[in-house]
């Protein structure tokens, strides 16, 4: 991600400075909660209406596609897949998660909007389940994202998600679902776990 | 047309009504869809929560004014196809702004969403956003075609350009309707109908199963907030213009959500039942069938 000169269609030629020009490198804020009896009412709102970001990382995604159909049907809770993380407002993370993965979600985490949380599905993201001693898979995720929920299992069932769900919104209810000021707060923690485990961080330090 | 601060209350009152309107078919339809499908479905009211959360998100990124304005346009595309209708014939409380020739602005104001939403989605640099733009105005442009020779067809009929006097011309029963006295345009703009309603088979630019979800792929919070209220009440002012143009218009509220529920379930029905052109099917789809009977329409009258 060097500095390079690019020629135009005319002939002219200009520099382009990739990490400047492609990506924001603005650090993320810490957004202060409105009024107590608002943000109740906000919160609620949050809670009911869960947008999934359709990532599925290891193998707990298939566990995921369950949950739309006829048999659970979640959309009855208010909660629905989008395909884009701009628009989503959970993040599942469902299983083990790879290095090279984890800058992926890294990224995708940062570019949702704020408030948003993230649920983390199966034993491997607890403590690295079956894969505790992998070469190239973390063990706690909770090192390089905050994370409001824990499903535990190998991997959990839809009716365990369905249950976690219901949790998550308890939580985002009582007003605990901070993660992302926990995020901007504690940013520095999080950045040096993230570069130890991701060796060519070739991208700025926050990316939206 | 002299000011009057009644005619701005009244229009907005046409506009609250609306919304809610549509946002309740929202709800009403995939509650419906999930039934056919053996599920229990969405919440009745789940658009309005969705609504209330994308409004409360803390943080929202922008792209530039373009980008701001994009869903700007949009809803002003909505409304403005709805303010310049008789919603309610012979009220003047809705009959809002209609006035002699509203019936090519809002042909106009049909497209204008669409184009403002290109241009907003344009600088937001995601490469789905251009892809969805493009196979967006692609459709429309197909759809546009049909549509505007059926208006045109039904101009002719009624030899004038305004929606109040093409409604008073259809009142007196069933058989006076344009359904029955020009049935070519009826079935041209019908079927350029399906397309603007972003159902299946036509939602291939928003559907996200394809590259994920288009255009808004880079909208959020507030923006996809007002995306939303437009989806509310774009698709219901689209009900009342074809109400207005084929099925002789409504008197009161009641004979309103009578008629543009019917005239949706056609939509959603032929929605479950295809599956979902491509772009170029699409296209072609609308350039046969659709666009012959609009031509048969005008050669009729």
């Amino acid at each position: 991600m060097e500095k390079r000169t690019v020629i135009s269609p005319e002939g002219e030629s200009f520099e382009v400075d990739p990490m400047k020009d492609y990506f924001c490198d603005a650090r993320p804020k810490v957004y202060e909660p409105v009024l107590p009896i608002v943000e109740k009412f906000l919160n609620w709102a949050r809670s009911e209406s869960l947008w999934v970001l359709g990532f599925g990382t290891g193998c707990g995604a298939i566990e995921t596609r369950p949950l739309m159909t006829p048999r659970f049907d979640a959309y009855r809770y208010g909660i629905q897949w989008r395909a884009t993380p701009r628009q989503s407002s959970v993040f599942i993370i469902s299983g083990y998660l790879s290095v090279k993965t984890l800058k992926r979600v890294v990224r995708t985490y940062e570019q949702m909007q704020n408030p948003k949380f993230v649920m983390a599905l199966g034993s491997c993201t607890i403590n690295g389940g079956m894969y505790w001693d992998s070469y190239n898979t973390i063990n706690r995720l909770d090192h390089y994202l905050p994370v409001d929920v824990y499903v535990a299992g190998c991997m959990p069932r839809p009716e365990a998600l369905l249950a976690g769900f219901d949790m998550l919104k308890k939580r985002i209810r009582e007003g605990k679902g901070e993660g992302a000021n926990l995020y901007a707060e504690n940013f520095d923690w999080y950045k040096a776990n993230q570069k130890k485990i991701i060796k060519d961080w070739d991208m700025p330090d926050y990316n939206w | 047309m002299a000011f009057s601060i009644d005619k701005i209350l009244y229009a907005l009152l046409t506009i609250f009504i609306v919304l809610n309107y549509g946002l309740v078919l929202q709800g009403i339809m995939p509650k419906i869809a999930a039934r056919v499908g053996g599920r229990y479905g969405i919440r009745w009211y789940q658009p309005y929560i969705d609504i209330v959360k994308n409004h409360a998100k803390r943080s929202q990124v922008t792209h530039g004014i373009m980008f701001f304005l994009g869903p700007v346009f949009r809803l002003t595309g909505g409304i403005g196809l709805l303010l310049f209708m008789p919603v309610i014939f012979g009220s003047p409380i809705f009959g809002n702004f209609s006035f002699a020739g509203d019936l090519t602005i809002v042909l106009y104001f049909q497209f204008f969403g669409v184009l403002g939403m290109a241009l907003g989605a344009g600088e937001s640099g995601h490469p789905h956003s251009a892809i969805g733009v493009s196979r967006g105005l692609s459709q429309v442009t197909a759809l546009e075609l049909p549509l505007t020779l059926g208006v045109i067809a039904i101009a002719m009929q009624y030899q004038t350009l305004s929606i109040s006097e093409i409604v008073a011309e259809q009142q007196g029963g069933v058989m006076s309707w344009t359904m029955i006295t020009n049935p070519f345009a009826t079935a041209a703009l019908m079927l350029s109908f399906l397309g603007s309603m972003g159902r299946a088979p036509f939602d291939v630019v928003l559907a996200p199963q394809e590259i994920p979800v288009g255009p808004p792929t880079e909208y959020q919070s507030g923006f996809l907030g007002v995306l939303q209220l437009n989806r509310a009440i774009f698709p219901v002012a689209k009900l009342i213009l074809f109400m207005n143009l084929l099925y002789g218009g409504a008197t009161s509220w009641v004979e309103l959500i009578i008629k543009t529920f019917v005239i949706y379930m056609w939509s959603v029905f032929v929605g479950v039942v295809f599956p979902r052109f491509r772009v170029d099917h699409s296209v072609r789809w609308f350039l046969g069938v659709p666009f012959i009977l609009g031509i048969i329409a005008i050669l009729l009258i």
